[in-house]
């Protein structure tokens, strides 16, 4: 194993000139408008420094911390997916010709990026979309080309935001893989480091020219300690024992009537999660008809054209979309790819405008459940 | 499409501020390619050269008000053959419906010297509510993309692609941070269609949804979170008050809390 290393805070602009030098556009986490995004930084500056948040169901505010850490906040408010699997995307352009239509492909994006601050669970989540959209039936090309430019520069959470709960998911909190440099944030009086490890040789080319001492032990235990941390202080649990087959059991139970009852149908949820990938296919024309461009967008189970069938859309009422969903996530996604579509980032609980909350809803059925049979069978089974 | 005459438009006035029509104008770039592939037949604010119809496409801008526009609007329905319904006036009434909760003969005493001149309906109503609509474009005024796309769609035999579901999907496809999560601001865009552009959370204030209901919207939800952001019954009345307050489901929430204001 590769000894760990010491970054130092003074160190952070050789570190961003060396990735600019390596020819990646840093995407990282700055604030905009009320929140942590990730968007362009330029320079360390522009990181969210001394700031962290608080969340809750529907709630999302910023708080000062005691110290100048730059990555003291939890999940930011939009994951990575935007730069990976684009919200809109041109996918050709037809042209009507005398010889037949003509198709022109735009140009593919191939801008290096470097991602600073993946966290755990978003490493999880690309991972079960490069399953879906790299491994998957078809090969989505935009994302691997994408996936493929992006240099991951995770960070261990310092500490963990009130709706997450990765810990449940097994996702988190700690970084474990998929990186290509990790860093560990150790904020004190008398020092500001980042404990390095190295996960590529990709990763190792940025530190190459940058004096970086070795981790002694006591750095290392700190470190440690800052994870076991996070993980003790998990804002909610789900618990995941039989939930497959908790869900198949319940399709027919009181409490989706309840939820619907708040749930707007707005899709905030789905398009905040960092693995839903469902998409729309639009096709425009210009008025001679001689033009036309065919564009994917996000799109959304909580749509009623998400399931519109000829003559019709089979999801009509709120409650089998927000039951579509929440089973799709945690129980259908088992079967259908192997493992759950959840990571537990906590993002469509913050993100809901009505703070509706897939763990409540979960154990909301895991404890009255299995009192009402379902069209999939009873009780016990 | 050689040889074939183009379609001929004609865009109809009811009661309305005019600002739809000015949609159309402002497609300022686009009017030269819409004077090329469709003939521009009764449009008295563009021309006053008024061709006589039957009309491919009819344009409705405005709400049935007064007896007269009540018989007008058939005989628009009887020359067109596609019809299509754009703005708040025309799909719900519009600001002016506003009057239908409460009495237009007290309004008509207030405002007008001789109270006898003046004919209107006791209630303002959208076209739907007199003659088959083929098409409705939400949107006080109407975006004008949505506008192009719906002729577009109808001239070249399709259906337009205009987006039914809530505001805050194009909310979050354009990665802004949302007002009422991040800053406790109330907002109307999970009950609103998508259409503007998400202007207003773009410069951080709520969405008042100029672009009215959204297919499926779940107002009585989002009206008791804005009671527990800290708002009064009475502004919760008045939210979803505004040009669209006609609409059945504005119409039923303003109601609704409306009466727990009295009680
Ligand atoms: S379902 Fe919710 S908690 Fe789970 S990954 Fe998606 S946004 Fe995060
Ligand atoms: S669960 Fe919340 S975010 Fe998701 S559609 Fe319903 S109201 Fe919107
Ligand atoms: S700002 Fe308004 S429109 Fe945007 S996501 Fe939030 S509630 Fe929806
Ligand atoms: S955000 Fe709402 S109020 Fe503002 S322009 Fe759009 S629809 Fe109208």
């Amino acid at each position: 194993m590769e000894p760990k290393l010491v970054l130092d805070r003074h160190q952070f602009d050789t570190f961003f000139e060396s990735l600019h030098k390596h020819g990646y556009e840093i995407i990282g986490p700055t604030l905009l408008d009320g929140a942590v995004v990730y968007a362009p930084v330029d320079s360390p500056d522009e990181l969210p420094v001394g700031w962290t948040d608080e969340q809750q169901g529907g709630v999302y505010r910023l708080k000062r911390r005691g110290d100048q850490a730059l990555f003291g906040y939890s999940a930011a408010a939009h994951s990575w997916k935007k730069f990976l699997f684009l919200p809109t995307l041109k996918l050709f352009e037809a042209y009507r010709t005398s010889g037949g239509p003509e198709i022109r492909h735009p140009q593919p994006d191939v801008r290096r990026r470097a991602f600073l601050g993946v966290r755990a669970c978003e490493i999880a989540s690309m991972e079960i979309q490069d399953r879906i959209l790299i491994h998957g039936t078809f090969q989505d090309t935009a994302y691997v080309q994408a996936r493929n430019a992006a240099l991951i520069v995770a960070v261990q959470c310092l500490q963990s935001g009130g709706t997450c709960f990765c810990r449940s998911m097994n996702t988190g909190p700690e970084v474990t893989r998929g990186y290509d440099l990790l860093l560990t944030e150790i904020t004190g009086p008398q020092k500001h480091v980042f404990i390095v490890d190295v996960g590529t040789d990709r990763g190792a080319g940025i530190l190459e020219g940058i004096a970086l001492a070795k981790a002694d032990e006591a750095d290392l235990k700190h470190a440690g300690d800052l994870v076991d941390e996070a993980a003790a202080h998990m804002g909610r649990v789900l618990d995941q024992n039989g939930i497959k087959e908790l869900l198949y059991r319940n399709y027919e139970h009181p409490r989706w009537e309840e939820v619907a009852k708040r749930c707007l149908t707005c899709t905030n949820c789905t398009i905040v999660c960092p693995t839903c990938f469902c998409t729309t296919i639009e096709d425009v024309t210009d008025l001679p008809g001689g033009k036309a461009e065919r564009w994917r967008r996000w799109d959304s189970c909580f749509t009623l054209d998400h399931s519109y069938l000829h003559g019709g859309c089979v999801r009509c009422s709120g409650l089998s979309r927000y039951r579509q969903w929440m089973t799709h996530k945690l129980a259908t996604w088992i079967d259908q790819f192997g493992t759950s579509g959840c990571v537990g980032c906590g993002r469509c609980i913050t993100w809901c405008p009505v703070g509706i909350d897939i763990t409540e809803e979960t154990a909301a059925i895991r404890s009255s459940g299995d009192a009402s049979s379902s069209i999939f069978g009873k009780k016990g089974e | 499409m050689a040889g074939k005459r183009k379609p001929r438009l004609a865009v109809w006035k009811f009661a309305s501020c005019d600002g739809c029509q000015l949609t159309i104008l402002d497609c300022e770039d686009e009017l030269l390619s819409i004077a090329a592939e469709i003939e521009i037949a009764n449009f008295p604010e563009v021309s006053s050269a008024i061709m006589k119809g039957p009309y491919d496409i009819s344009i409705v801008e405005g709400s049935i008000t007064t007896p007269d526009e009540a018989e007008r609007i058939h005989r628009v329905r009887r020359s067109s053959r596609f019809l299509v319904a754009v703005g708040a006036c025309a799909s719900s009434g519009g600001l002016q419906a506003l009057r239908n909760f409460k009495d237009v003969n007290e309004f008509i005493s207030f405002v007008y010297a001789t109270p006898a001149y003046i004919e209107a309906l006791n209630k303002s109503t959208p076209v739907r509510d007199h003659i088959r609509v083929d098409f409705e474009l939400q949107g006080c005024p109407p975006n004008k993309y949505q506008l192009m796309e719906v002729l577009s769609a109808c001239i070249n035999g399709r259906k337009p692609a205009v987006a039914q579901h809530a505001l805050c999907l194009d909310c979050k496809r354009k990665g802004i941070v949302c007002v009422m999560v991040a800053n406790g601001t109330s907002c109307m865009g999970p009950v609103t269609q998508t259409g503007c552009g998400v202007i207003c959370p773009s410069y951080r204030r709520g969405c008042y949804s100029c672009f009215g209901p959204m297919e499926t919207p779940n107002t009585d939800s989002l009206a008791s979170w804005f009671g527990r952001l800290g708002m009064p019954s009475e502004d919760i009345v008045r939210e979803f008050r505004t040009m669209y307050g006609w609409s059945e489901a504005f119409r039923r929430e303003s109601e609704a809390r409306e009466k727990e204001t009295k009680a």
